[in-house]
Order: structure tokens, then sequence, then C-alpha cells
């Protein structure tokens, strides 16, 4: 079973480097979307090894994330994961991630940060939940995280997935791929590591309200 | 001649030469002329026979032509808006197509 992981990554150069490190024990091969960086993320990342495939300009989440994808099932992937550049993510929980697809149970899994109780500022918390309210009443599906970025699919899940989304909205435009092409889902709690850092590059209020709107204005081309 | 009416057909005027000239050099398409160039003929034609105009308001149930060209103007606008946004949202993920693309085949960008 070849597990390769994909990480998306815009100006990254702080994070990047350790979390490839964290990385490399628990899969076979990792993917760097280098997304139109201005810093040093893309020879970060090929200094440690891993395969790097550079947008020439700033797509955004989704752009990167599809461009990942495809990279994966030409190198022959099995498992695709998907985590964050930020060190939100920690990467001995990958062994949890992928086992319900090992064992056939799932197509797809999404890692959730809210199946424990964990500290997470309110002000996230709140825009999460209302998130997952906007999943739950557009697309159908119930989950309790989605806006997660650590994900794992089967190569059968990875290649029936249609994401036409360029931005953040794309954790939602998959959730609803998921619910469309009857991919099996489920959910793995999962810690979030909150630093200052991640925090920074996280969705704000403003870029959630964005997102909101992007996923709005997508119902239109779905 | 009402000072406006003279106003508005000089405008019309002008944007009317300039449409006709873009189509000459091929700079816009038949499609955009033929949308373009009839609305910019029927909008001095009210200006100048504002009589028209409120008759059709009255058909419609309007009190005054006035009301009708606005409320026309701004159903034209809100539909050219989504136009836009449509042909936008079309461009982006034509360019992240192409970024798509030059990534996964350029093998200098690969180790």
């Amino acid at each position: 079973m070849k597990t390769v992981a994909i990480i998306p990554a815009f100006n990254e150069e702080k994070t990047l480097g350790a979390v490839i490190l964290n990385l490399k024990k628990h899969v076979s091969q990792i993917i760097v979307v280098d997304d139109g960086s201005t810093d040093k993320t893309g020879p970060i990342a090929r200094e440690k090894n891993a395969k790097v495939y550079r947008h020439l300009i700033n797509r955004g989440l989704g752009g990167a994330l599809k461009t990942g994808i495809e990279a994966a099932l030409q190198n022959k992937a099995d498992i695709i994961i998907t985590l964050d550049a930020d060190g939100q993510h920690d990467p001995n929980e990958i062994p949890k991630l992928i086992k319900p697809i090992i064992e056939r149970k799932a197509d797809a899994v999404i890692g959730s940060r809210f199946l424990t109780r964990q500290p997470m500022p309110l002000f996230r918390r709140m825009g999460n939940n209302f998130l997952n309210l906007v999943a739950f009443f557009l697309f159908g599906v119930r989950t309790s995280d989605s806006q997660s970025g650590m994900r794992a699919f089967s190569k059968k899940a990875a290649q029936s997935l249609e994401i036409n989304s360029n931005g953040m909205e794309v954790s939602s435009e998959i959730l609803k791929e998921i619910k469309v092409k009857k991919l099996k889902m489920k959910e793995v709690p999962i810690k979030s590591i909150y630093t200052d850092y991640s925090l920074s590059k996280g969705q704000g209020f403003i870029p959630g309200i964005k997102t909101l709107i992007k996923i709005l204005w997508s119902l239109f081309n779905f | 001649m009402v000072f406006i009416q003279f106003l508005i057909i000089a405008f019309a005027l002008l944007v009317i030469s300039r449409i006709v000239l873009s189509f000459k050099r091929k700079k816009i398409s038949l499609k955009l002329f033929i949308f373009w160039l009839p609305l910019w003929l029927i909008i001095p034609a009210t200006f100048l026979l504002p009589k028209t105009a409120d008759y059709l308001a009255k058909i419609l149930g309007l009190g005054r032509g006035a009301d009708l060209a606005t409320y026309l103007s701004i159903l034209m606008i809100f539909y050219l808006i989504f136009r836009i946004f449509v042909r936008l949202e079309k461009i982006e993920s034509d360019i992240t197509a192409i970024v798509r693309g030059i990534a996964l085949k350029d093998k200098d960008n690969r180790k």
C-alpha cells in the first residue's frame, strides 16, 4: 500500500520543514504543492526530499489540493492523505486516520477536531459550527468538522472527486462530492495544535465570511 | 429640444460610434454587436419620444415611462453583473487548470 501525503503550501517556510520531517515515518511519499509562494517554501520542501509541484501563480487551497491529488494518483498512490502546512496536524495520528481505509470500512476519512472536547478559540468554534450547519443544509452532509484540512482518501475516492473550487470553500465541496459520489465516509477524532502561528494562518472572521459567500455562489455551478 | 435630450443623444451617438468602430476593428464579436447596438438605439429613442415609454408603461400598469426605463435598466444591470460573475468564475477555473497543467508537466519543478 502506497500512502502519499499532500501538503498544499502557500508561504509556509516557517513550519513546512518540521511538518515534512515529522511526516516521513508515516507515509511512503510526500507531495508539496507550492501554491505560488514568494518565500522559501519550495526550496525547503525540496531540501527535505518532498516531491514539489509548483503553481506559477497562487490559486488557493482548492486549486492546490486538486493538483496534489492528481499528482498523487500519477505517482500511483493507494491512499492519499491531505494535511495543512502550518503544523496544526499531528502526523502521529495518520495510522488512526488511514485505518478505516485499510480495513475497507471507508473510502474517505475526515479528521475531526470536534469529536473530543479540546480547547479552541470560541470565535473559531462558532464559525466552524456555523459552516457545519451550512454543509448540512446545502449538501445534506452530517459532519462535526466541515472545515478540517486533515483527510484521507482511498484511490477510488480520490479518482471520483470532482473539485472545481479554488479557495477555502473546497473543504465543503469535498464533503458535497463525498455525498454525491456515495463514498463511505468516516470521521476520526484528531487533535489540533493551535499556535499563534497556525491561528494567524487559518480563517479569521472576514475570510470565513468570504468562504461562506463562495460556498453559496458555487451552488450555481454545482 | 430639452437640454437633457440633447445630452443623452450626444452621448448615445458617441457610444454607438464606439460600438460600430469596435465591431469593424473586430474588437467585439457579432453577438456583442447585436446586443449593444439596439440597446443604444432604444435609449435615445425613448428620450426623443417620451410618449412611447409612457404608453408602454401604461400597458404594463406603471405610472410613468421614466419608471419603466429605470426598472428595466436595473434589471438589465443586475443580469449583466450576474453574467460577468459567471464568466469571471469560468476564467478563474481556466487559469487554475492551466497552472495545474504546467505544475504537473514541468519536470524542472520536481525532485
